[in-house]
């Protein structure tokens, strides 16, 4: 595991609302402090990366979060622009507006050349050495996939042209377990689970992509050892519950939800287990598994970012 | 998971709503349980207030779709056994009916129904970019649903329809799926992209576009997309129309919105967003359900004070506990148990505290705000289905069999 941050480019990936994001985020911030140049870049550019770092806008060209941390979002006609320009040596720059608004259209239609923008956008970058990692806030579940294949898919639509030509370079990087890894996030949940064990297989089948490891976020914390049960058992009953209540000055029925909150932290607790067993059967034994504790405090902003990252730090 | 002191919702302005609305739209962002949600009103509206009720999903997870009936794949509506009601203890006094939207099976029918002739239809069927595009038009997924929607409410047989929509990439996708449809069809641009083609070929050269898409993208491509188009334009009148007409259903009397979110962060401020941009379309935003809401004992503030009382006490009530009838466990290991069950309570409290605003802010609409208390586990058949039901008619859950582990 040692191995995450020194590769050069990783897809964080997951279910929507497990908490790619931040995950991402606090990669980025964690490499950014090991002293690594870092990109993060919001594949899907709908401000949760801004609101993470809480850093304002994060445009295409990139915007410097921290010494040595910079964010930008994906924007795939900016891509084609700064493709068309540093690579096909278009000379039309200036009068591309028309491109640009027809473009949309035929990404749309034709597969992968959206996708060849973004992933060929992440690849530049690794390949320039602009960055020593970039970290890649990557699509949903549905999506990723087509993103990651779409190097190789896309040599069997196109057929000549200089898209074309630059798949093998992107290819050879994506493929490349000590340079390219994804990650995938999940919760102890059914859905994000059961998704995070078909997308793990489908990265294997699909894609060159090597899965580099699979973050469970939001675990929480086993609340009693074996014995501590028993003795929580004896407690939560009525009698001990008016016995303390008396004690302390409190009504029973305060107690008891006191006691009943507790009870149902362990149930969600144990729920969250079984979908756990079931991830590490499902994504292989040779697969770092990493767990992140569920944040009570505030779960967003830079703060959070913040813990998410040392807790990271700690689990690498 | 979430946790609000939400109030429970109103069962007589909830079964109005359902009464007058023939259409429910499900919104929401991605995993905060919309289609279980979606399910659960539609099992809930059969069961209680009768007449046909269908429910169209779209990518229900297996077990949801086991729990529906919905073991096979198409457009097909499947009708719920009674017997699967009465094995739940339930008499209906409507027929639940359940539908899948397959989404490639749906774009052929609309191709079928719109294109000009068979020979046409063919040739858009079996364009090679054709398939791509109606399994990965994101925009079109949007349409489908909506489409398909609109499709069963002109058949007429059904009095309620609940529809489940696809997991968008921006949720507000859906709400300007039919007139994006609209633009698509109308705009220059389409035309003009295919006017060369059309015109074999003459003055391409000359246009930078072209240029420049044949040098990145090569002919070969171009010349498909440009088949393809032509194709597709052949749809235009009867596509423009319907969409037309699909986007008056959304802002009909009859349909309403449904809201699913859980007070989380994140799926809070975009139902937030949801709901603005409801409203600023005059779309009618008529039930928000917040789901997975923990128990509204943990804002209470004896509890919280019973916690710390309990915390700062441990010691001495392990200790009397302990010296009890029978003797209890030592008092050490007790004393740490109060303390983690204190504990474990601020903690949830926390999260309380923090989301009790959103449910706030949320909950202030012009209709029924419904709750959904956390469960674990996950709903497994119609039983469980209408156990949330019940959950969103504002009758607390019973414990027991609702779900399985």
């Amino acid at each position: 595991m040692t191995d995450l941050l020194s590769r050069q480019l990783l897809f964080v990936t997951g279910k929507g609302g497990v908490g790619k994001t931040t995950v991402a985020a606090a990669l980025g911030l964690l490499a950014a402090e090991q002293g690594k140049r870092t990109l993060v870049c919001e594949v899907e550019p709908k401000g949760d990366l801004s609101a993470a770092y809480e850093c304002g806008p994060t445009p295409f060209k990139g915007r410097e979060v921290s010494e040595r941390l910079t964010a930008m979002s994906m924007d795939t006609e900016a891509s084609l622009r700064e493709y068309l320009r540093l690579i096909a040596r278009v000379p039309v720059v200036g009068r591309i507006g028309p491109v640009a608004t027809a473009f949309d259209f035929v990404a749309t239609a034709a597969p992968g050349i959206r996708e060849i923008l973004t992933v060929g956008k992440l690849c530049y970058e690794v390949r320039e050495r602009h960055y020593d990692l970039v970290v890649v806030d990557a699509s949903a579940t549905g999506q990723v996939i087509g993103q990651l294949a779409a190097p190789s898919g896309i040599n069997e639509l196109v057929r000549v042209g200089l898209v074309r030509s630059q798949t093998e370079w992107m290819l050879e990087i994506l493929a490349d377990p000590a340079r390219t890894g994804a990650v995938i996030v999940t919760t102890p949940e059914e859905m994000p689970v059961s998704e995070a064990v078909d997308l793990a297989g489908r990265l294997g089948r699909e894609t060159a992509v090597n899965l580099a490891c699979v973050v469970a976020n939001r675990v929480l914390p086993e609340l009693f050892g074996n014995r501590e049960e028993e003795v929580f058992e004896k407690l939560a009953g009525r009698s001990q519950a008016a016995l303390m209540a008396e004690q302390i000055g409190a009504s029973q029925r305060a107690v008891s939800s006191v006691f009943g909150a507790a009870r149902l932290a362990v149930t969600i607790r144990r729920d969250g287990a079984g979908h756990l067993e079931r991830l590490r059967a499902g994504i292989g034994e040779e697969v770092p598994l990493l767990y992140l504790p569920y944040l009570f405090g505030r779960a967003y902003g830079l703060r959070a970012i913040r813990q998410v990252a040392e807790r990271l730090g700690e689990e690498l | 998971m979430s946790l609000a002191s939400a109030s429970p919702a109103d069962p007589a302005a909830l079964e109005q709503l359902v009464a007058a609305k023939e259409v429910i739209v499900a919104c929401g962002s991605g995993g905060v349980g919309k289609t279980t949600v979606a399910a659960a009103l539609g099992a809930a509206v059969a069961a209680r207030l009768g007449g046909r009720v269908l429910v169209l999903t779209v990518d229900p997870a297996k077990r949801l779709a086991d729990a529906l009936g919905l073991g096979g794949i198409g457009n097909e509506a499947t009708r719920i056994p009674p017997a699967a009601f009465e094995a739940a203890g339930v008499k209906p006094k409507g027929e639940l009916y359940a539908a899948m939207l397959d989404m490639s099976e749906s774009w052929d029918a609309l191709v079928r129904r719109h294109a000009p002739d068979d020979r046409t239809a063919r040739q858009i069927l079996n364009n090679p970019l054709y398939k791509n595009i109606s399994r990965r038009f994101s925009q079109g997924q949007d349409y489908i649903a909506m489409e398909r929607l609109y499709e069963l409410h002109e058949e007429g047989s059904y009095d309620l329809l609940v529809v489940d929509t696809p997991p968008s990439r921006n949720a507000l996708d859906l709400l300007d799926a039919p007139s994006r449809m609209q633009d698509f069809f109308s705009s220059r641009l389409l035309q003009w992209l295919t006017v060369p083609y059309r015109s074999r070929l003459i003055n391409m050269a000359s246009r930078p576009f072209y240029q420049v898409a044949d040098r990145v993208l090569g002919s070969q491509l171009l010349q498909d997309l440009a088949d393809f188009f032509i194709l597709f334009q052949t749809m235009r009148e009867g596509f423009v129309a319907r969409a037309a007409a699909v986007d008056r259903l959304l802002h009909d009397l009859r349909t309403t919105f449904l809201l699913v979110t859980t007070l989380e962060a994140v799926p809070g401020r975009e139902a937030l967003e949801m709901k603005a941009a409801l409203a600023e379309r005059r779309l009618h935003l008529g039930l928000l359900v917040c789901n997975r809401v923990l128990p509204a004992a943990l804002t209470d503030p004896d509890s919280q004070e019973a916690a710390e009382a309990l915390s700062a006490g441990a010691g001495d009530l392990a200790r009397l506990l302990a010296s009890g009838a029978g003797g209890g466990p030592e008092p050490d290991v007790t004393a740490r148990v109060i303390e983690e069950v204190a504990a474990s309570f601020s903690n949830f409290r926390q999260v309380a505290t923090r989301e009790s605003e959103l449910a706030r802010e949320l909950s202030s609409l012009h209709g029924v705000t419904a709750t959904v208390p956390y469960q674990p586990g996950h709903v497994a058949d119609l039983a469980g289905l209408l156990q949330v039901g019940a959950t969103i008619w504002g009758e607390q859950p019973k414990p027991g069999r609702r779900r399985k582990a």
